[in-house]
């Protein structure tokens, strides 16, 4: 079984409203997939059908090879959006308590718990209530919880809100550490440059569909435009420009340099190798930039949603 | 079942080491008993006034009725016509004047005699020289007409029915007042318990939700484990607070009886308790509470209380997790606390005027009215077929009410800023 988690045509509607729509997903071992789409496409609402807070009104869920079953909670662990902790409660005593739901013995909890405090340089908070607590110091402790027992699967909600810089990046070179380890990683955000930088694959939702999945890498190469950023150092500005536009398409330039060049973007035609327009371009002057847009994921989303729209 | 062992020892000890709990617990009953001193001192005060009262008898006719005693002290204003008379008195500030004519006509006097004072005197002490008078003129009135007073005496008859069932089961009115006792109280102590704590399960609901750790625990534990819990987890912490008060209440009130040497007398039942007891039949009290159906009262009141709790305390729940915050739970406490009065009104009014009447009848079979109803009823005997029957509706309603309740729960803990209407939970109970 090389896929972790599978859903197949889960759908779910609360009333008149359908939050999803026969929605299927595959998401490999040992990974880290992003669920992206826009506020109440339904992400929260799949999350918690693989939690088994909701269940789906019709398809079904695959945990590692298994149909969901309520057992199954221990090997997921879930860092849901909306988080908080009990206020009066003493740190220890509650992630002692979280931990033990999950199904760790009280030893076990504690051993793990020490290591984990030691990592996140957390030790002396142990006897502390969260009230005393700052918000970036809680969303240690509740990731703490999340990944405790050590989970096949983990599911991450916007896990990076509430953190500043320093803490975000502790908590994202943790979510590595942990794909590393052998765990996968479901992982659901508004924030692109963090799919960018962590995802292998990702999901599109929106409006309760699934408009688009793959690996990253991938769709990257499905959005690519064909578009050239170009820097050049010519003595016929005029000609050269009046040439270019006779044999491709330019487009205004969307980047900047530290020469004093002629800057622009350059769309090819499909027919077009990449060669030809740096040939092209050498044969009018000194090239010294030439870069192949990428779609960021951000241009992915937009353009994805924009099309649906 | 473990996680519900979890949430149940949390849950316990969430509530018990809780700021709140812990004063109260401690603080209620000095609260109680400083009341229940405060009152008897104050009302011992007001009896140790000393009321001084001007008579104006010329004719010397009530001298032996009227003699100073604890209360009251006479002084004689005979001498004195009746105008200055009442001047005196007024300006001396006395409690009052009483004014018997000079007329020895009974039926002339029994309307004529006036008593003068400045407020309208106590209702008491009127009735008190009411009596008196009576008495004196009714004495006169059988001496006249021949009767010897002493023979009348002797013939007075004291008499104290023999009340038995149809069963041959012994009974008397002091086995009613304590039947009367033992239901009112425990119909008290179970509305009271499903208000006190029924709203601690309301209010810890509402905190896991304004925390935000409800979606962490919820992906752990079955929403209806974590209710089962807290309610559960509630009632023990509940039981403790209630056994610790019982206990202090009980030493305070012992101590504090002593230190001021009063008698505290809760009212009316112990009163006839003291009658009773007076005509040496403390005897006869302790045989009739144990002649009462003990067992069956104590199952019934286990059944009634952890039965009634359970009800309520599911809808407490379901409130809980439909609203947002405390202030929002207002429009649904009214479908919780009128049943409740409504089975303490009919308890204390129908119930003990009439124990096996159609209203009370009705009343302890309704699932909502039952637990305390029924718990008021049993002490004089309810067949056990109506028992059974009641039960029997409790069981199911508390099934039903507790499946609506987690479907309302478990959708409503992870619904935020909606307003809360019963609509809308009609609608959770579909999703």
């Amino acid at each position: 079984m090389n896929d972790l988690l599978v859903a197949e045509g889960v759908s779910k509607s609360f009333g008149d409203f359908t939050a999803l729509n026969n929605f299927s997903l595959s998401i490999p071992q040992q990974s880290i997939f992003g669920l992206l789409g826009p506020n109440g496409a339904g992400k929260t609402t799949f999350i918690r059908i693989i939690n088994q807070i909701t269940m789906p009104d019709t398809g079904r869920v695959i945990l590692d090879g298994e149909p969901l079953q309520p057992h199954h909670i221990e090997y997921i662990g879930y860092l849901p959006e909306e988080r908080g902790l009990y206020k009066s409660m003493k740190v220890g005593e509650q992630v002692l308590y979280l931990a033990q739901l999950k199904g760790l013995s009280k030893q076990e909890a504690k051993k793990r718990l020490q290591y984990w405090f030691d990592r996140l340089e957390i030790g002396d908070w142990w006897n502390k209530k969260i009230q005393e607590l700052s918000k970036g110091m809680a969303q240690k402790i509740q990731f703490i919880v999340t990944v405790l027992h050590r989970p096949k699967l983990l599911i991450f909600d916007e896990p990076f809100s509430g953190f500043d810089p320093v803490n975000a990046n502790l908590i994202k070179d943790e979510i590595l550490q942990l794909r590393e380890d052998g765990a996968t990683i479901l992982f659901s955000t508004h924030r692109m440059e963090s799919v960018e930088e962590l995802c292998d694959s990702m999901a599109l939702i929106h409006k309760s569909n699934k408009i688009l999945d793959g690996k990253v890498s991938q769709l990257k190469q499905q959005f690519k435009t064909n578009e050239y950023q170009v820097a050049i150092k010519t003595n016929q500005e005029d000609y050269f420009l009046q040439e270019v536009k006779q044999k491709f398409d330019v487009l205004p330039p969307n980047f900047h340099s530290i020469h004093d060049d002629l800057r622009l973007n350059v769309k090819i035609s499909e027919k077009h190798q990449s060669n030809e327009l740096l040939s092209f371009l050498m044969n009018h002057g000194e090239v010294n930039h030439f870069v192949e847009v990428i779609p960021s994921v951000n241009d992915i989303f937009i353009k994805t949603i924009k099309d649906h729209a | 079942m473990r996680n519900l062992k979890l949430i149940i020892r949390r849950e316990y000890l969430a509530r018990v080491r809780n700021k709140t709990f812990v004063v109260m617990t401690f603080l209620s009953p000095i609260i109680m008993v400083g009341m229940i001193a405060l009152i008897a001192y104050l009302s011992s005060l007001n009896n140790d006034e000393k009321r001084i009262v001007g008579i104006h008898d010329q004719a010397n006719l009530f001298a032996d009725e009227f003699t100073d005693d604890d209360e009251v002290t006479y002084l004689n204003f005979s001498e004195l016509p009746l105008e200055q008379a009442i001047d005196s008195v007024d300006k001396k500030e006395y409690y009052g004047l009483l004014f018997i004519p000079e007329n020895s006509d009974r039926t002339y006097l029994a309307n004529h005699i006036e008593f003068f004072s400045k407020d309208a005197p106590s209702n008491s002490y009127i009735s008190g020289i009411e009596q008196k008078i009576a008495n004196k003129l009714t004495n006169r009135n059988l001496v006249e007409n021949g009767v010897d007073l002493t023979k009348l005496a002797d013939s007075k008859t004291k008499v104290a029915l023999q009340i038995e069932t149809f069963s041959g089961e012994q009974t008397s009115k002091m086995a009613t007042y304590i039947k009367m006792f033992f239901g009112g109280a425990a119909g008290y102590l179970l509305m009271m318990f499903i208000i006190i704590y029924g709203n601690m399960v309301m209010r810890s609901v509402i905190e896991e939700k304004t925390n935000r750790i409800i979606e962490i625990i919820i992906s752990s534990v079955k929403p209806m484990h974590l209710m089962l819990g807290k309610i559960l987890g509630t009632s023990f912490a509940g039981i403790t607070q209630f056994l610790i008060w019982i206990f202090l209440g009980g030493i305070l009130l012992v101590g504090v009886s002593a230190f001021l040497g009063l008698e505290v007398q809760p009212p009316e039942v112990s009163q006839q308790a003291m009658e009773q007891a007076s005509n040496g039949e403390i005897q006869k009290i302790i045989t009739d509470i144990v002649s009462l159906p003990l067992l069956k009262l104590i199952i019934c009141f286990l059944f009634y209380f952890i039965g009634g709790y359970f009800l309520y305390s599911s809808i407490y729940a379901a409130i809980g997790a439909a609203v947002d915050s405390e202030t929002d739970t207002q429009q649904f406490m009214f479908p919780i606390i009128i049943p409740l009065m409504l089975g303490i009104y009919v308890g204390f009014f129908s119930v003990i005027e009439n124990p096996h009447g159609i209203v009370s009848t009705i009343f302890s079979f309704i699932p909502l009215t039952s637990p305390v109803v029924m718990l008021m009823r049993i002490p004089f005997g309810v067949p056990l077929w109506e028992i059974l029957l009641s039960m029997l509706t409790l069981v199911i309603s508390i099934f039903l009410v507790t499946l609506i309740a987690a479907k309302i729960y478990r959708v409503g803990i992870l619904m935020y800023g909606k307003k809360p209407t019963y609509k809308e939970m009609y609608k959770w109970l579909k999703y």
